[in-house]
């Protein structure tokens, strides 16, 4: 028997009950497309978070005071022998080799206000190499001014929420405002950028970092960003970077990370989840195979006067099997596509809504989609297929 | 052509032993047109069966062509059904989704035969049997007589040697009976060996030879001509029947 002859055969039996058919196929159609928008989701995740990673440059080796073992706790949450100071961030800058920039940072939380208006806002004590690091620009004024570390000067620049909620209408270049109970004049503000590394830009307020120490009295800074010429050089400095805190501090008591690194972790972790959730679509898919197994049971009940009829006729067991067999992986492959078709039209539909959310589903989600749902026919028939071939033929064609 | 020795077919129901066909000794010569008659019961059909390779005997032999059955694999027996018997039931066995072209195919479907050809000879089949009008007819809307003339091309288009019929006028008036009848014996006429089951003397009286089952075991052996004499058998047979047979 041909193949295009067994597909045409298991075809037209399916044709014949039509409602059953359109049934198991929306079963299969809807276990397909949850796999295929829930991946494409988690994938457009994974692809926004990375994107905003990278949006800062892979470049960057971030220096966090404390180590794990010498602090019991996460680097960067207090407790740490020895701050990371200015004077570090100065030697580094003085004696790091195949670097481009050397950033400290400071971080605290405070509300800022301008006359009635009062907003709790992030306030970043830090360099302008910091907006060039991470792609930001000034929608209005200018970006903090190129210094020392350790001069500190009056002055802010703004994300653009905290310009809305401070001076509405108004601009607010030139103008004074209070943070805690200094003034500082407003030089600039940021172009819209939403979250980037976790922080929400356009809530923020930037100053340089030796006021920002000043004004919460602070010895120790946050961070340090170091962005190397090349990607390659990342390890390297990292290794420098070790050698001159030892240097200076007599213990190695900092943390380095590497941009890279951090987005690899990043990706695996987001990675995981996207499996995660694209296994949950594929337990429906499951449930489906479940249902076509149902289906092909009843239809080789209902059919076994001419399972009977079609051994009397010659059919051998293989045959029959492959009948059956095929049955159900058309059933499972139509609704596979039907499955992938409606889930990526759900996407498109998402993209329009949503046009910042990047999803698309990856082809090896859509192949591995269309392959889980071509196997889950024939694996969930080969049952019922079984039962069919097994069947004596005088038994069969009496229809018990 | 066939020959049966020492034939048993037992069953096992509730720990008892059932004999539905006991110690049958037949011999059956290519070409020969033989009636199997006998009352419900008797072991008509489970022979038949046997003969047609649908079902294995408990105990003793069965030779179709001087080759033994029992020596045949699953795949074999489905060989030899294919290619060297034919089948035609009382309730015709047709598959409702499929037209009648469709269903002529089948045994062609299973043994391999390509598109084209399977057309061409299930095409013949169907106007051997008159109905070459009705190709693209589905079962429902086909008299009886249509639909058994439609089996009996089926059973025809892979050319056996051997046709089995059981009761194939039994679902059928007279009329669709004679032509089903006229049909089966012209086929026989050409060569074919046909087996009938029957209750039917009318039917039986068209055989070169009947044999007569009882409880089992073969109680009687005519000739087809000789029908009428077995007047016992058919009390429960129509009197038209039984005189159109004596005629």
């Amino acid at each position: 028997m041909k193949a295009t002859d067994v597909v045409q055969f298991a075809a037209n039996s399916l044709l014949q009950h039509r409602r059953r058919t359109l049934l198991s196929l929306l079963g299969v159609a809807m276990g397909a497309t949850a796999v295929v928008f829930l991946t494409g989701l988690g994938d457009g995740a994974r692809t926004f978070v990375l994107g905003e990673f990278k949006a800062i440059g892979s470049n960057l080796v971030i220096v966090m005071p404390g180590k794990t073992e010498t602090t019991g706790m996460f680097p960067g949450f207090g407790g740490v022998p020895n701050d990371l100071t200015l004077d570090d961030a100065n030697a580094l800058r003085r004696r790091l080799r195949g670097i481009r920039r050397v950033i400290p940072m400071t971080s605290a939380s405070d509300v800022v206000s301008h006359r009635q208006h009062r907003r709790r806002v992030t306030i970043i004590g830090t360099t302008r190499d910091f907006f060039r690091a991470q792609g930001l620009r000034a929608e209005r004024g200018s970006l903090l001014p190129d210094a020392e570390f350790g001069r500190a000067a009056p002055v802010a620049v703004i994300g653009s929420k905290v310009a809305r909620e401070l001076f509405q209408e108004r601009d607010p270049i030139g103008k004074v405002i209070r943070i805690g109970d200094a003034r500082v004049r407003v030089i600039g503000v940021l172009t819209d950028r939403g979250t980037q590394m976790g922080m929400h830009v356009d809530d923020t307020v930037f100053a340089p970092v030796a006021s920002v120490m000043q004004i919460f009295n602070r010895n120790s800074l946050f961070r340090i960003l170091i962005e190397v010429n090349a990607h390659a050089d990342a390890d390297a400095v990292k290794q420098q970077i070790i050698a001159v805190i030892i240097d200076r501090h007599d213990e190695e008591d900092v943390t380095c990370v590497t941009q890279a690194a951090v987005l690899e972790s990043l990706g695996g972790i987001l990675r995981t989840l996207t499996l995660a959730i694209g296994g949950v679509g594929a337990i429906s898919l499951a449930v489906a195979g479940i249902g076509i197994m149902n289906v092909m049971l009843v239809s080789v009940s209902e059919r076994t006067s001419e399972i009977g009829l079609l051994k009397a006729l010659g059919a051998k067991g293989n045959q029959v099997l492959a009948v059956f067999l095929t049955e159900a992986a058309l059933l499972s492959t139509t609704g596979g596509l039907l499955g992938l078709a409606i889930g990526t039209s759900l996407l498109e539909l998402l993209t329009v809504v949503y046009p910042k959310v990047p999803v698309s589903t990856p082809m090896w989600a859509m192949a591995s989609t269309l392959a889980l749902a071509m196997i889950t026919g024939p694996m969930f028939g080969v049952m019922p297929a079984w039962r069919a071939m097994r069947m004596e033929p005088v038994t069969a064609l009496s229809g018990s | 052509m066939i020959r049966l020795e020492g034939l048993w077919k037992t069953y096992e129901m509730g720990g008892q032993k059932l004999h539905a066909l006991r110690d049958i000794d037949i011999n059956i010569k290519s070409g020969e047109h033989v009636a199997i008659m006998g009352p419900s019961g008797s072991g008509k059909s489970t022979l038949l069966n046997i003969l047609g390779c649908l079902d294995q005997p408990s105990a003793g032999e069965y030779f179709l062509e001087d080759r033994a059955v029992a020596e045949l694999g699953a795949d074999d027996l489905a060989d030899v059904r294919s290619r060297k018997i034919g089948f035609v039931f009382q309730a015709f066995h047709l598959i409702p989704r499929l037209d009648a072209l469709a269903n002529i195919s089948i045994p062609m479907l299973f043994a391999g035969v390509a598109g084209p050809e399977r057309q061409e000879r299930a095409s013949r089949a169907l106007a051997s049997v008159g109905l070459a009008d009705w190709s693209a007819h589905r079962p429902a809307e086909l008299s009886g007589g249509q639909k058994q003339r439609i089996a009996i091309a089926r059973a025809i288009v892979m050319q056996p040697s051997l046709l089995l019929a059981d009761e194939p006028t039994g679902n059928l008036d007279s009329t669709s009976g004679k032509q089903v009848l006229e049909l089966l014996c012209g086929l026989n006429a050409n060569g074919i060996t046909l087996i009938t089951v029957t209750h039917d003397p009318s039917v039986a009286r068209l055989a070169s030879r009947v044999i007569v089952l009882g409880d089992g075991a073969i109680s009687r052996e005519v000739e087809g001509r000789d029908v009428a004499s077995l007047d016992s058998l058919f009390s429960n047979v129509p009197a038209e029947a039984i005189s159109e047979a004596r005629s």
